[in-house]
């Protein structure tokens, strides 16, 4: 039986585990200076993220679409020393690259942690096997390294995942291993001194309120790479596309035809609020206080989906979205009732077959 | 006998550097710099320390001063490094171009020059396998730290594999056989040792032999010819990063200054200053983020395989390291440093300027002569003479000429058909027009450049509804273009609606007269709409939570909208309006001052029937109301004029009854705040008031059959007195 389900394949595998074959054929062909730690060149590295081919003539997947510079920016931080932080909304893809960062870099994405109100400074530094610490006192038998800690002691890449919800005096935890590379262990009156090839790779949400703000002191070891959002709507459409039909398997709802025209308004009135224009470039229109992310695009489409399958004739229409989009848009009650009251006098009201949309929209208000 | 060709980039720091160098190891007797002759008297001013680049120097035909061609120079310029080396060591130089006179007659006024079919830099760095010219182009010879003749021959081959020895077009051989033509004239007066400096294109077809002089001569035989006149003017570097006389500017000149300056190591000295500039805005930049912006920009460069950091990886580096990702502080980098802020000076000894000479035959034309005596003038637009006049005057104050001031008019006339103007020259304002011909060489183009400039510039709305009006009385059609956009742009994203307010009745009032003034007003109109629209949107929201001051402002101002979008007359308009007007006469939690007005501006436009009316002031004026809001309320709505309460029997019903009811305490509370209401009234309308009052209190006699007949007449005779005092009688 137990044999059975560990048989089973993981649900989801490690970057270095999906693409090690990527990796391996890059490595084999990399004649490229490495720098001290790292498994590929930083041309490699490169490669292995924006796509390409690898010396044996290999196809190499692109993992991130979109501008080349910031991947270069973000590779050549991590050659420096400097530790990365990426910044974006949600849906940004700033965790996949972090991941595929440190999997091409150390050859191994897993020293994670994950960053929550709840995280403390064990987490980021060393924790301690208390059965142990009671029975010997305290000795390196006894210590929980972090994965920081690990990271440090191998030469790799750390990954520290949403580091603003960290609460602050937990993340200057960070200080003094990023700028003196060590992390002093009082307890046993020694040190970890970090290898070369070690760094840290943060993430962290630049759009959410009431987060901890990164101290000056700490920000200053970071080099800031902010992920931007989908460059146009055919990119963003597809996302959302692809995401809801996900979520609706994963949700078990009924079926409901790919109303793409219903998505495209959706992610069009995203976008317009959120870059202050509309997609033609012809109007201004100012911008509501919250994120509008595609995260959030694909959560009205889904709740659409969810009215129009349960209460309405099965198709996505104008009445189904209008709840959603008013619930994403209007966070202020006063103030993004009214950005969208103009946004809907102004550009919706005079778009050739919007009307339903407008009037849907209209009522919610 | 010798001739060195130094081919250069136009705008190349490095080919600057490069320049001085072998000049000094030349040492020739002669320097040939391409550029027009027409320039040759001007070129000892280079060596003047009060010529400050960047400068450009203006051809301009002399019966049409408007068909000119600048040649910018900035200090990185080559040329110019050339003519003040040959300045400063006392060897003559020249200019061996084509003649202005010919190019300018072949050139239609304000038309691109014409392009080089192939660009040689973008051939040459393709074939080396990189996609941008540009910076190839710095890889290669800008940023390098040294260089010498070799380069320059090295270019030379390169251009000649590239083009072959055959010009490309007519004027290109026109300007080669010209400056062939030049050498051979230096060569029959005596001159050795003769370098030429010009752009690396034309390096081939001065090297090697020459083609025969009678070929040339043939050349340039019989090529247009007109009266041309030469200057210095002063420049700007953003203006260096625009299309320039060279058919190429550059894009970011600050940086190429900069390279000028620091050759050998720009980036530590680039960072600071970029530190500098971000902590003068107020912004956290510590020395050790400037470091780690340098060591990032190196790694860069080298993961982009560049010899040394450019300035992309000196922005992209700037903006991980010391901006935290955020481009809006980048953005000041750029127009502080990247473009830079400087603006070139010319000695006083320059020769006077087109724009100058522009203006003074506008003001013969116009018979506006020049005195420093006020006067005061008088003119009728409907007069052609009169409308050109106020043109004249409105432009020459969108380029801070300020030689007119409107004023008001002596007669008293207040007609849109007038204006009345007081002149006064001062000599300032010869500087002024000085300062001013940076714009343009004649007077629409360079009010026309300026009013944009102001446009994308400007700091407030307010700021751009009046710009709006000064273009179209300027009546500058090119530049309503740009305000307009610049003013669409704003308005959308404009979060006060009180500036949107403020901004509508001077709009209307310039759609107005338009007509008048007969510019096209379309564009305006459209922002009108947008406005109108928004203001109705947002206006009750934004009269909420305010004090007594403000809200007086803002009674004020909305009143001054509702006059504004009155006049429009339009359905369109009037229709969100007037609903917005409602909302905010019918709103509870607003100032009561600016309700009361709202609901006032809705009777008097019949928007609101006399029953409405009293029904919104009985609601004021119920116990639930505290009196000091309904007292306010009162205030807005019967600001002005009392007389709707001389014809309205219901209103003037509803209000003396509320006033009767009225405990005593809080009489006395809101006694002040009536009396200053019914105190604006005039003696007519407070007398027509209180025989009003004194008729409510004798129904009886009344002819009319109004609610009031039912009065009681004991309890109504209580009210009178107070109703006197009250009003004043």
């Amino acid at each position: 039986m137990g044999g059975d389900l560990t048989d089973q394949p993981v649900l989801r595998r490690h970057a270095e585990q999906e693409f090690a074959g990527e990796l391996a054929a890059l490595a084999a062909g990399d004649d490229r200076e490495r720098p001290p730690g790292w498994r590929l060149s930083p041309w490699a590295v490169v490669t292995y993220l924006l796509g390409g081919n690898a010396a044996d003539g290999s196809n190499v997947t692109a993992k991130y679409l979109g501008d080349r510079r910031l991947m270069e920016v973000a590779v050549a931080t991590l050659a420096t020393d400097r530790a990365l932080l990426l910044l974006g909304v949600p849906g940004t893809a700033k965790t996949w690259v972090s991941e595929h960062l440190a999997a091409a870099v150390s050859g191994d994405s897993t020293l994670l942690v994950q960053g929550t109100a709840g995280t403390g400074e064990e987490s980021l530094r060393y924790g301690w096997n208390y059965a142990r610490l009671l029975a010997e006192g305290p000795s390196e038998a006894a210590i929980v390294p972090s994965p920081v800690m690990v990271a440090m002691q191998r030469g790799a890449v750390a990954r520290v995942e949403e580091l603003t919800r960290i609460p602050s005096d937990t993340q200057d935890a960070l200080i003094t291993i990023l700028s003196e590379k060590s992390l002093p262990v009082p307890e046993l009156q020694s040190e970890v001194q970090a290898r070369r090839g070690f760094n840290v790779i943060a993430t962290a949400n630049n759009r959410d309120r009431g987060v901890n703000e990164l101290s000056s002191a700490l920000r200053r070891r970071f080099n800031t790479v902010v992920l931007p959002l989908p460059a146009t709507v055919e990119e963003e459409v597809e996302i959302v596309r692809q995401r809801v039909a996900q979520l609706g398997r994963a949700l078990g709802l009924p079926e409901v035809p790919p109303a793409l025209e219903e998505v495209r308004r959706i992610v069009t009135v995203f976008r317009e609020l959120r870059s202050g224009e509309t997609e033609d470039g012809k109007a201004r229109v100012k911008s509501p206080s919250g994120t509008l992310s595609t995260a959030e695009a694909i959560s009205v489409v889904g709740n659409g989906i969810a009215l129009a399958a349960h209460f309405g004739d099965g198709e996505i229409r104008a009445g189904d979205v209008a709840a959603g989009i008013v619930g994403a848009v209007v966070q202020d009650p006063v103030a993004d009732a009214v950005v969208l009251r103009e946004y809907l006098e102004t550009v919706v009201r005079e778009r050739d077959g919007w009307l339903d949309l407008y009037r849907a929209l209209r009522d919610h208000l | 006998m010798t001739l060195n060709v130094l081919g250069i980039r136009h705008h190349g720091p490095g080919s600057a550097r490069s320049v001085v160098r072998s000049l000094e190891r030349l040492r020739p007797d002669l320097v040939l710099v391409e550029g027009p002759p027409e320039g040759d008297p001007l070129i000892p001013l280079v060596g003047s320390p009060e010529l400050v680049p960047p400068v450009a120097l203006l051809c301009y035909a002399v019966a049409e001063p408007e068909r000119s061609a600048f040649w910018p120079f900035a200090s990185f310029s080559p040329e110019l490094a050339a003519l003040r080396w040959a300045e400063a060591n006392d060897v003559r130089s020249r200019f061996c171009d084509l003649p202005a006179a010919t190019s300018l007659a072949w050139k239609p006024p304000r038309a691109p020059r014409s392009r080089r079919r192939v660009d040689p830099i973008a051939v040459l760095a393709t074939a080396a396998g990189h996609d941008d010219p540009e910076r190839w182009w710095e890889d290669l010879v800008e940023a390098r730290g040294v260089a010498d003749e070799a380069l320059f021959e090295a270019i030379g081959e390169a251009m000649a594999a590239l083009r072959g020895a055959e010009p490309h077009d007519r004027e290109e051989a026109a300007r080669e056989a010209a400056m062939r033509q030049a050498v051979r004239d230096a060569r029959k007066e005596g001159h050795v040792h003769i370098a030429v400096v010009c752009g690396a294109w034309h390096a081939p077809s001065l090297t090697g032999t020459f083609p025969s002089q009678a070929a040339d001569k043939a050349i340039l035989k019989g090529l247009p010819k007109e009266k041309v006149a030469a200057t210095w003017v002063p420049w700007t570097t953003g203006r260096l990063a625009q299309q320039s006389g060279y058919g190429a500017g550059v894009d970011s000149p600050g940086w190429y200054a900069h390279l000028h300056d620091e050759p050998l190591d720009p980036v530590p000295g680039w960072l600071a200053r970029t530190a500098r500039v971000l902590r003068q805005e107020g912004l956290d930049c510590a020395p050790a983020g400037s470091v780690d912006a340098a060591r990032l920009a190196d790694a860069l460069a080298a993961l982009r395989g560049r010899p040394l950091p450019g300035l992309a990886e000196v922005t992209d580096a700037t903006l991980a390291a010391l901006c935290d990702g955020d481009p809006s502080p980048l953005r000041l980098v750029h127009r502080r440093l990247v473009v830079g802020e400087g603006v070139g000076r010319v000695p006083d000894d320059t020769p006077a300027l087109p724009l100058v000479a522009d203006v003074r035959s506008h003001q013969r034309r116009l018979r506006l002569p020049v005195t420093e005596q006020p006067k005061v003038l008088e003119i009728d637009l409907r007069q052609p003479l009169g409308l050109d006049r106020s043109h004249l005057l409105h432009r020459l104050r969108l380029l801070e000429v300020t030689w007119g001031q409107p004023s008001r008019s002596l007669t008293g006339t207040t007609g849109t058909f007038r204006e009345t103007w007081r002149l006064a020259w001062d000599p300032a304002l010869e500087v002024a027009l000085v300062e001013a011909s940076v714009w343009g060489t004649t007077l629409e183009p360079a009010a026309t450049a300026r009013a944009s400039d102001l446009a994308w510039s400007a700091g407030s709305l307010t700021e751009l509804t009046d710009l709006v009006q000064r273009t179209l009385l300027a009546e500058l059609p090119d530049a309503v273009v740009h305000v307009v956009a610049a003013l669409e742009v704003r308005a959308a994203v404009a979060t006060d609606v009180h500036h949107l307010l403020a901004a509508l009745p001077p709009l209307v009032q310039a759609l107005r007269y338009g007509t008048v003034r007969r510019t096209d007003g379309a564009a305006v109109g459209r922002v009108v709409d947008g406005m109108v629209a928004r203001s109705a949107a947002g206006l009750v929201v934004a009269c909420i939570s305010l004090d007594d001051d403000a809200a007086a402002d803002t009674a004020e101002a909305v009143r001054a909208a509702d006059r504004a979008v009155g006049l429009l007359a339009t359905p369109r308009h009037l229709v969100p309006w007037r609903a917005a007007l409602r909302d905010l006469a019918a709103s509870g939690s607003v100032h009561g001052l600016v309700c009361g007005r709202a609901a006032r501006l809705l009777l008097d436009a019949t928007a609101l029937t006399a029953e409405e009316a009293a029904r919104l002031l009985g609601r004021t004026l119920s116990p639930g109301e505290p009196p000091a809001r309904a007292a306010a309320w009162v205030e807005g709505f019967l600001s002005g004029s009392g007389l709707v309460l001389v014809h309205d029997d219901q209103l003037f019903g509803v209000l003396d009854r509320w006033v009767s009811l009225l405990p005593e305490d809080r009489f006395t509370e809101v006694l002040p705040l009536l009396r200053r209401t019914f105190s604006t009234f005039g003696a007519p309308e407070r007398r027509a008031l209180g025989d009003r009052a004194a008729a409510g209190g004798t129904a009886a006699t009344a002819t009319d059959t109004g609610p009031e007949n039912d009065l009681d007449q004991a309890r109504a005779d209580l009210v009178v007195p107070t109703l006197r005092r009250l009003l004043g009688l």
